[in-house]
């Protein structure tokens, strides 16, 4: 969907990180089945929500295969991030109702606000945006998602208390 | 633990007379819409208000409550009326109130759960009469609505299996392992004249015979639910609102190919409905309704949960399936066909979450009762996600060759805001953009491929006039082009050129010779891709210039936007009259295109003006228009 690439992300705060010994545990587990690449992605993914760039080499020494495999399947998936994810991760629905509701209004002001690009991570490591197609909550429409909690009917002006609202518990 | 039939029926019974005990029950509403509107808080004020009262409340059904005649407090599934929410239905009465907040709480126990009497404040009222009306099966919403596949949606407590026992569930299946041969279901199916639900609309009878009759000793049955449309959620809501009803389907589906392995393909983008199923997995095995020797008759059946990763093409049949082998999901030239030659190489069937929640009735009630809804090309029910700029949105299932008129004015309730209709968008992506000419074309199968549109998987999106449909062509563009895998050139290609024809025309840079190149370009991506998205990719291009080619000549010939909203195509003044002369226009605009003496009315440049909306958004006057 979102076009990836990489960038130097060793600055961003609490990015999640998995060790070498966890990555061969990983490997070990799936290797030889048919399934193995996504399988280990997957399950990689699960734990620290992107996969960085050594580890994609790592993933393609282990299982033998060329590293544009890896980069292949992991690019072709759009649940696959290659940057870690914000603690908040914000989803804007671009699914029809919302887009004929004026969601990407709302997507041009959480970027000005957050100052990123969506499918990036504020430098603070709190959060993510991300544009997305339907989230199935069309009679709500527009609506953003952050962390499984979906926002109904989100005005523009809205946005900066909505983000305020997140961090408190 | 149900080992034999004989239990299964005592079961049943023991579960159907605690229903029966239940002196009321609450069923507040916890699909995505409801539980986003906060009906969870509202949920629990119930249960702990009541409980402080000092009655018996139960979560469960088989929940011990310590009273004779306990009241039951219910999360439930998806209702439909998911602008309203959050919504609360009472039972025996059916009695139905809308926009609950957990203020309201107090006032439903004090005046309906123990004096019996209405909230009236929170009844649905008559749009155009005013008037409350009692029961939700009252509410023009629901009035010409029939409920097959969402029959239990909002009625049963989807978290728990003995309440969809009681309701019911799991019969057909006990049935059908003791009394038919899968022949006979096959038969009954095809006697029922379903159709893929998933948009296809191929007889899933049909299908399944294909299934039967290729030899293999492993089989699979795999649940689409990849629901990828955008403004369709008809799916979600029976995996968030009947579980296990899917899962019986599946066991059906099983039993009648030969199949003894499942898998359920569920987006990740719903997160309730993967925990709402998994869940259904492990309470169906706990209780010897799922796995190995089912009720002591050899056949077993498992069903495995995979989620989705993001992309839409994995919808299709054979992207789905390389999708679950693990590799990208990348669709393959068919024959073979997956019911020959699919998931690992077994004969496999794919079926629709829709599809297989219509089986458990058809089975229980017979071919020929499903017959009795709908078309004889179409029978039954389809259910619909209608959205848009309708006054009812929601989920709504109607038996089919229903008008679109119908749909839209009566369920729909018209346009909200006085709007006028335009158009109605239906099929999602795959589909097509209808006139106000088409409104009393029956919804089935045939009618609507016959005006360049499909049913697709259910999506209806009304449009009113102030929508650009040459944007709408645009944004439907520009989604596939997104989610074309690039395996076939002309899918890959064809739909990005499209796409930049088509923002060429908006921002009034194109030429007539550019329409014409684009319905041949649209021509050549429907016959050039190997799979379903890349084939009917163009059809709201091709729709919209079929039905709206005027607006298409607007954009070019005279770059206008008739509607309004292609930015690129107006112009921007401000209003002399409004105008305080503040400055702060002048001051954020980038071009410099604004200028006026202090206290005195500005004006803009509109050959500097870069259209970028900034004093729009600036003004505190409301002074500045476009036109």
């Amino acid at each position: 969907m979102n076009e990836k690439h990489y960038q130097c992300n060793c600055s961003l705060a609490g990015a999640k990180k998995l060790d070498e010994q966890a990555v061969d545990k990983i490997l070990q587990k799936h290797r030889g089945k048919p399934d193995a690449l996504l399988q280990v992605l997957l399950e990689m993914h699960s734990l620290i929500d992107y996969i960085p760039e050594n580890i994609v080499f790592q993933i393609a020494e282990g299982l033998d295969i060329p590293p544009a495999d890896v980069f292949g399947m992991l690019t072709y998936y759009p649940s696959f991030k290659t940057a870690p994810p914000g603690k908040y991760k914000i989803s804007v629905c671009l699914g029809t109702n919302c887009y004929l509701r004026g969601s990407s209004r709302i997507l041009e002001r959480l970027c000005q606000v957050l100052n990123i690009e969506p499918g990036d991570t504020t430098p603070d490591g709190k959060f993510s945006l991300e544009a997305v197609r339907c989230l199935g909550a069309c009679a709500l429409s527009p609506v953003i998602m952050i962390n499984e909690v979906v926002y109904p009917q989100v005005e523009p002006q809205k946005i900066p208390d909505i983000l305020i609202s997140c961090e408190k518990p | 633990m149900i080992k034999t039939r004989q239990e299964y029926t005592t079961y049943q019974t023991k579960l159907k007379a605690e229903l029966a005990r239940e002196k009321m029950r609450v069923l507040v509403c916890a699909g995505t819409g409801c539980v986003a509107n906060g009906s969870l808080t509202v949920y629990e004020a119930f249960e702990q208000k009541i409980k402080a009262k000092g009655l018996p409340v139960k979560a469960q059904l088989l929940e011990e409550a310590g009273g004779h005649e306990p009241y039951a407090v219910n999360i439930s599934g998806c209702h439909g009326f998911c602008q309203m929410g959050p919504l609360v239905r009472i039972e025996p009465s059916g009695v139905f109130y809308h926009h609950v907040k957990p203020g309201d709480v107090d006032e439903i126990i004090e005046k309906h759960i123990l004096n019996n009497q209405l909230v009236e404040r929170l009844l649905y009222h008559h749009p155009a009469t005013g008037q409350a009306v009692t029961t939700q099966d009252q509410i023009p919403f629901y009035q010409k609505q029939t409920r097959v596949a969402l029959e239990h949606c909002g009625r049963i407590n989807p978290d728990d299996i003995n309440d969809y026992i009681a309701h019911g569930g799991y019969k057909a299946i006990t049935e059908i392992l003791f009394e038919k041969t899968p022949e006979q279901i096959i038969d009954e199916v095809l006697a029922s004249g379903l159709r893929g639900r998933g948009g296809g609309g191929f007889p899933t009878g049909k299908k399944w015979q294909f299934a039967r009759a290729a030899t293999s000793d492993k089989k699979y049955i795999i649940c689409n639910g990849d629901e990828g449309d955008p403004g369709a959620f008809m799916d979600r809501s029976v995996m968030e609102g009947d579980p296990h009803r899917v899962l019986e389907g599946m066991m059906i589906a099983g039993y009648a190919i030969g199949a003894d392995e499942g898998y359920i393909y569920v987006r990740a983008e719903y997160p309730l409905a993967v925990k709402r199923l998994k869940r259904a997995v492990v309470a169906a095995e706990e209780m010897g309704l799922l796995g190995y020797n089912i009720l002591g008759t050899g056949f077993s059946f498992k069903i495995n949960i995979k989620e989705g990763a993001g992309a839409f093409v994995c919808g299709e049949e054979t992207a789905l399936i390389a999708s679950i082998e693990g590799q990208r999901g990348m669709p393959r030239p068919r024959p073979p066909f997956p019911a020959n030659k699919g998931l690992w190489g077994c004969p496999t069937i794919i079926n629709n979450v829709e599809t297989l929640a219509n089986l458990p009735p058809i089975i229980i009630n017979g071919g020929q009762w499903f017959r009795g809804f709908g078309t004889a090309g179409s029978p039954g029910t389809k259910t619909f996600a209608l959205a848009g700029q309708v006054a009812h949105t929601g989920l709504v299932e109607i038996p089919m060759g229903m008008s679109l008129r119908e749909m839209v004015f009566e369920i729909g309730g018209g346009l909200r805001d006085g709007k006028q209709f335009k158009a109605v968008q239906i099929g999602g992506p795959s589909g097509g953009c209808l006139t106000e000419a088409h409104l009393d074309l029956p919804l089935d199968y045939e009618a609507l491929k016959q005006v360049g549109a499909m049913i697709g998987s259910g999506g209806l999106v009304v449009m009113g006039q102030d929508t650009c449909m040459v944007e709408v062509a645009k944004f439907f563009m520009g989604f596939v082009q997104n989610e074309s895998c690039g395996k076939c050139v002309p899918c890959r290609e064809g739909t990005r050129r499209m796409l930049e024809l088509l923002t060429k025309i908006t921002r009034g840079q194109a030429g007539e010779e550019d329409l014409a190149l684009l319905e041949e370009l649209a021509l050549v991506v429907q016959d050039g891709s190997l799979c379903g998205l890349g084939k009917t990719a163009p059809n709201p291009v091709l729709t919209t210039l079929r039905y709206f080619r005027h607006e298409y000549e607007a954009h070019v010939r005279d770059k206008k936007c008739p509607a309004g909203v292609c930015k690129a195509l107006q112009d921007y003044y401000i209003n002399q009259e409004k105008c305080k002369g503040c400055g702060l226009c002048a001051k954020v605009c980038p071009a410099e295109a604004i200028a006026g003496a202090k206290k005195e009315p500005h004006a803009i440049d509109t050959a500097r003006c870069l259209k970028c909306g900034t004093c729009i958004e600036k003004c505190k006057f409301n002074a500045i228009y476009t036109a």
